[in-house]
């Protein structure tokens, strides 16, 4: 059961981080997760009085406030064609439009969740987070950093020319996912995510260069790397069992999603 | 800590706890529409429109309602009334606890989504879950309301 001894709507970040620096404080997110444990909160920070709800759309990025609503992103016109539907479509299978509105990208993000579709997509995009003391990291970086007391402001996506596509497999609608799969070509660089190990969400190291120069390949050069590399991608990404799926479940998802999200992304197969 | 918001077009101030969740405050108010059915944020039951978005009030602070305007079902009587015709015309109706917060979710898409399509129906509706019935029923009713208020809106206009 959650108790929360006193709770405080701040009027800046700062005041937050100074409330924060007590390890029984807490800063609130969309409280889904939160709520579910037991915890004894001396201090609920709220950050929902900073206007920090918004997505802002700037000249070479997006900067999407870390109190912003997952179904606010899903439903962002902006951001979807940035990403060619690929947000909402790592949104929508999130339980429902209610849960949506009350949950926050800075509360998925910062928690670093094993099962996160937020965590996935983003780390498929050019992307850094904007922490009130560490200042811009890159995604990727903040994923492997351990949990501290710092404050996640905001998100921040870079324009950087994007083609991407989001997969997950479910084993029911609104379920957790067994496993997620993100591929993007940002700029000419390829990336793939695969997330819900159950483990956190992770990018998989092409060290074969296997998708070097991807968008210049024929059709079928294209098949034949994204086949080699679905292969390789199932047999390096460590995968594990939980109650949704099995570590072979899961080997065999990776290769699949990996197989259709680059399929789709090099106009393979729709 | 004080609390002051609009409960279903009354503007209020109430004393509530830290950690009280807004579903317990709004029952403790008189709310009995709201329920608490899984307690894990997944099945719907508990949904109201806080400044006409639909949440979970089973895992939302009663603080957070700080100059919000919520709507329960209590406030939204006659538009309940005449969408549960349609639903009992469809068999959809079986035990009814999760009613409320199906149709709490249904007044928040009427608002949302234009013309909806029975898949986007299905996708907004998706975190609204009926142990007793398959949806089919529901789907049926909320395909008829829609089309109903949209032959009603016409007419009006056409007036």
């Amino acid at each position: 059961m959650l108790k929360i001894k006193s709770y405080v709507k701040v009027n800046s970040i700062a005041e937050a981080y100074e409330l924060n620096q007590k390890k029984s404080a807490c800063v609130l997110g969309g409280m889904i997760w939160l709520k579910m444990g037991n915890r004894n909160v001396s201090t609920a920070i709220d950050l929902s009085g900073l206007g920090l709800d918004t997505v802002q759309e700037l000249e070479d990025e997006y900067v999407i406030g870390c109190m912003t609503t997952l179904r606010d992103l899903e439903m962002d016109k902006s951001l979807n064609t940035f990403t060619q539907g690929a947000i909402r479509e790592s949104l929508r299978h999130i339980v429902g439009v209610q849960f949506r509105n009350c949950t926050t990208v800075g509360g998925s993000i910062f928690g670093r969740y094993g099962f996160s579709d937020v965590l996935s997509m983003f780390l498929a995009m050019d992307t850094w987070v904007d922490l009130y003391q560490a200042g811009r990291i890159p995604l990727a970086e903040f994923v492997k950093m351990k949990k501290d007391r710092d404050i996640l402001q905001s998100v921040i996506v870079k324009k950087t020319p994007l083609k991407t596509v989001y997969l997950s497999q479910r084993n029911t609608e609104t379920d957790f996912p067994v496993l997620t799969c993100a591929a993007s070509l940002i700029g000419e660089q390829p990336r793939t995510i695969i997330g819900a190990r159950p483990g956190c969400a992770m990018v998989v190291e092409d060290r074969e260069d296997l998708l070097y120069g991807f968008t210049e390949m024929s059709k079928k050069e294209k098949a034949e790397a994204v086949r080699k590399f679905s292969e390789y991608a199932a047999a390096n990404v460590p995968v594990g069992s939980n109650m949704r799926g099995s570590k072979e479940y899961r080997r065999l998802l990776t290769e699949v999603l990996t197989r259709r999200a680059w399929e789709a992304l090099g106009g393979i197969k729709e | 800590m004080n609390l002051s918001f609009w409960l279903n077009g009354v503007y209020r101030h109430d004393e509530v706890e830290p950690d009280t969740m807004l579903l317990d405050f709004l029952r403790d108010k008189g709310c009995y529409s709201i329920k608490c059915g899984c307690e894990t944020s997944n099945c719907g039951l508990c949904t109201v429109l806080m400044d006409g978005k639909p949440i979970l009030s089973c895992s939302t602070l009663a603080l957070r309602a700080e100059g919000k305007k919520i709507v329960t079902m209590e406030g939204m009587q006659k538009e309940a009334e005449e969408f549960g015709t349609f639903l009992a015309d469809e068999g959809a109706e079986q035990c009814g606890f999760c009613n409320p917060g199906f149709i709490m979710n249904i007044f928040a898409m009427e608002n949302e989504l234009e013309d909806p399509t029975e898949e986007d129906i299905k996708e907004y509706l998706a975190g609204n879950l009926c142990r007793c019935s398959g949806f089919v029923g529901q789907t049926r009713s909320i395909l008829k309301y829609l089309q109903y208020k949209k032959t009603k809106k016409r007419e009006e206009a056409e007036k």
